[in-house]
């Protein structure tokens, strides 16, 4: 039996049309499908530059949310101010990662390295809950919660603010790859590491930028998402595996693959818990996951066989 | 028989009479409680340590198969009223199933599909384990699993389940020693070393490697069954991926691929959030530390720092 979710539909206690409820699924689910994006991004960035499956992408999500929270509350500051700061301060953790645990790793296998990935989220995760306490905390929406509609479907102002600064985001990592000497000297090096040393580029500095973005996109999806859902220490831990799975979804490692993904993702979910069942609601991205793994490996955007790049 | 074979049936036999010798020394049943954990990570991070060492291929899903092994066994004694040796065995059967389900087609492809489809298995048993609540018992969990038992005698106290599940380890680590030696095992080292040259010589990769992921997930699902049937009561958490992650971790601290390693790398860390519940507040920061600098000064493990191995800086891929 379909009902609506969440979102109160326009006509609250009437019954509500089918193709309302299609349409606030669709909603609901591009704006988490945006978010999805953005993690699946910053895991494609450092995935690229190393190989390596970053298994705390998620844990950036999170930080960002909180700085967020510390800046605008703590600090007093502006949101205008607070947001870029937490995004930024979040960047800075992502090089501190490559500088402090990856790049002085004894061994270069991809194993090992996923590993120090995982063991830095425990260790993040213990900072958070000892800096931010175990409670849920909120962060405030961009901007005031005035309701609109649309073709039958209700949404916030936090909404667009989601689908809007993620494609700014997408536009400015398009140009920065294409157009500036950093972004095309990175992308030479997650192409041919030792081509590009060769042409002069430090790849390891390259490496730290690549952790630097996705530790930023990271901190943007959870300015983004937590007004919505919840913000606490643990919040992106979720959200980072969901956000992995976008990335599979799309085809792992492809720029394009990342944000068809992730939308395709965040609709999927949102459709299947309105439509079919909500209970089963965080198992949906995984059963995705295993489907592009077991049909189509490469994900939809990605080359057929699984043995890319 | 070969000196490094006589080496391993040494070791283990020195293992056999430490373990014999260990309840006369340790009486105090939270300790033989302990040991017993151990025991049965040392089971599990066995059965990885083959799929990591000989298919160069890891898991994050074997807490699933932990969890299967306990959840099939405790529903099948608890509700249903079966045999509980029957039902192990059978939960084994089911995961096998399982496992060949996942291997097959992600195993067939380079790099690390098998990694992202068993973290994704292991993620959905999670949600069926909390939301199926009229089965599993939900989140608080499935309680009322009886104990083995031994010619009819229950293995109920900590003591004799020390050594069902100790002997079980060594059961465990002596067939993991013949499947390296096996046709199969030398064959996947020949994998190893050189996958092309091994499937020029015609060793049939794929079928090896899930047949290794197979062997590695009943591993997992025996000693679920064994946990079950020790405590009594099961919950989701427990089987849940930070589970998975622990036990990958223990593989890599005690040695990837080593046979000790996992013995090494379980004993070392399952007591180690007890030990460090000293200091309560700094729990996962202490853990996340430790591990991250073992990882980053001492890839190589225990087991291979002790035997001076030089770390391999290996590749970019898998």
């Amino acid at each position: 039996m379909p009902r609506a979710r969440d979102v109160p539909g326009p006509g609250e206690g009437v019954a509500v049309s089918f193709g309302d409820q299609l349409a606030q699924y669709v909603v609901s689910g591009l704006t988490t499908g945006a978010v999805y994006a953005l993690v699946a991004l910053g895991f494609c960035l450092i995935y690229n530059a190393t190989r390596v499956v970053n298994f705390a992408q998620g844990d950036f999500l999170s930080l960002g949310g909180l700085m967020a929270y510390s800046f605008l509350g703590g600090a007093g500051l502006p949101m205008v101010l607070a947001f870029p700061l937490a995004v930024a301060s979040v960047a800075l953790v992502g090089a501190l990662l490559e500088r402090l645990a990856i790049r002085p790793a004894r061994s270069r296998q991809v194993m090992v390295l996923i590993f120090i990935t995982i063991a830095a989220s425990i260790l993040m995760r213990g900072v958070f809950k000892h800096l931010w306490g175990k409670q849920a905390l909120a962060l405030p929406p961009l901007s005031p919660e005035t309701p609109m509609h649309l073709l039958g479907a209700t949404f916030t102002p936090q909404n667009l603010w989601v689908l809007g600064i993620t494609l700014v985001a997408i536009v400015a990592l398009v140009w920065f790859f294409n157009r500036t000497l950093t972004g095309k000297a990175m992308r030479a090096t997650a192409i041919n590491p030792s081509a590009a040393a060769l042409m002069g580029i430090d790849a390891h500095r390259m490496t730290m930028y690549s952790f630097a973005l996705a530790g930023a996109l990271g901190a943007l999806a959870g300015v983004l998402i937590t007004p919505i859902t919840s913000l606490s220490y643990e919040v992106g831990v979720i959200m980072g595996l969901k956000g992995f799975a976008a990335a599979v979804l799309g085809g792992y490692g492809s720029f394009l693959g990342a944000v068809v993904g992730g939308l395709a993702l965040g609709l999927i979910e949102s459709l299947a818990a309105g439509l079919i069942s909500s209970v089963y609601k965080d198992a949906v991205a995984f059963v995705v996951l295993l489907l592009v793994l077991f049909l189509r490996p490469g994900g939809l955007l990605g080359v057929k066989s699984g043995d890319r790049v | 028989m070969t000196t490094q074979g006589k080496r391993f049936f040494l070791a283990l036999a020195a293992l056999a009479a430490v373990l014999a010798a260990l309840p006369l020394v340790v009486t105090n049943p939270y300790y033989l409680n302990v040991l017993n954990v151990v025991a049965l990570n040392v089971l599990v991070v066995t059965g990885l340590n083959l799929l990591i060492g000989f298919a160069g291929q890891i898991s994050l899903g074997h807490a699933a198969f932990f969890g299967l092994g306990a959840y099939i066994s405790g529903i099948l004694t608890g509700t249903h009223g079966w045999e509980p040796w029957t039902a192990l065995v059978l939960a084994a059967a089911v995961v096998a199933l399982v496992a060949l389900v996942i291997g097959m087609p992600t195993l067939r492809l380079e790099g690390n599909y098998l990694v992202m489809a068993t973290l994704g298995f292991n993620l959905i048993v999670s949600v069926l384990m909390l939301q199926l609540d009229d089965i599993t018992g939900g989140p608080s969990g499935y309680t009322g699993i009886p104990p083995l038992t031994f010619f009819g005698a229950p293995i109920a106290t900590d003591l004799s389940f020390y050594w069902l599940a100790w002997g079980a380890v060594l059961l465990g680590l002596l067939l993991a020693r013949n499947l390296v030696h096996s046709r199969v095992g030398r064959g996947l080292k020949a994998l190893h070393e050189a996958p092309l040259a091994a499937a020029a010589s015609g060793v049939p990769i794929e079928s090896y490697k899930v047949k290794v992921f197979v062997v590695s997930a009943v591993y997992a699902s025996v000693a679920g069954s064994l946990y079950a049937h020790y405590y009594g009561i099961i919950t989701p958490k427990t089987f849940d991926i930070f589970k998975s992650v622990e036990l990958v971790t223990m593989c890599i601290v005690g040695g990837m691929g080593s046979l000790w390693g996992g013995l090494f790398g379980a004993a070392l860390l399952t007591p180690l959030p007890q030990l460090l519940a000293v200091v309560e507040e700094y729990k996962d920061i202490f853990f996340g530390g430790i591990l991250l600098l073992l990882l980053i000064f001492l890839p190589q493990g225990l087991v291979g720092w002790l035997e001076g191995k030089r770390v391999r800086p290996g590749g970019r891929a898998f």
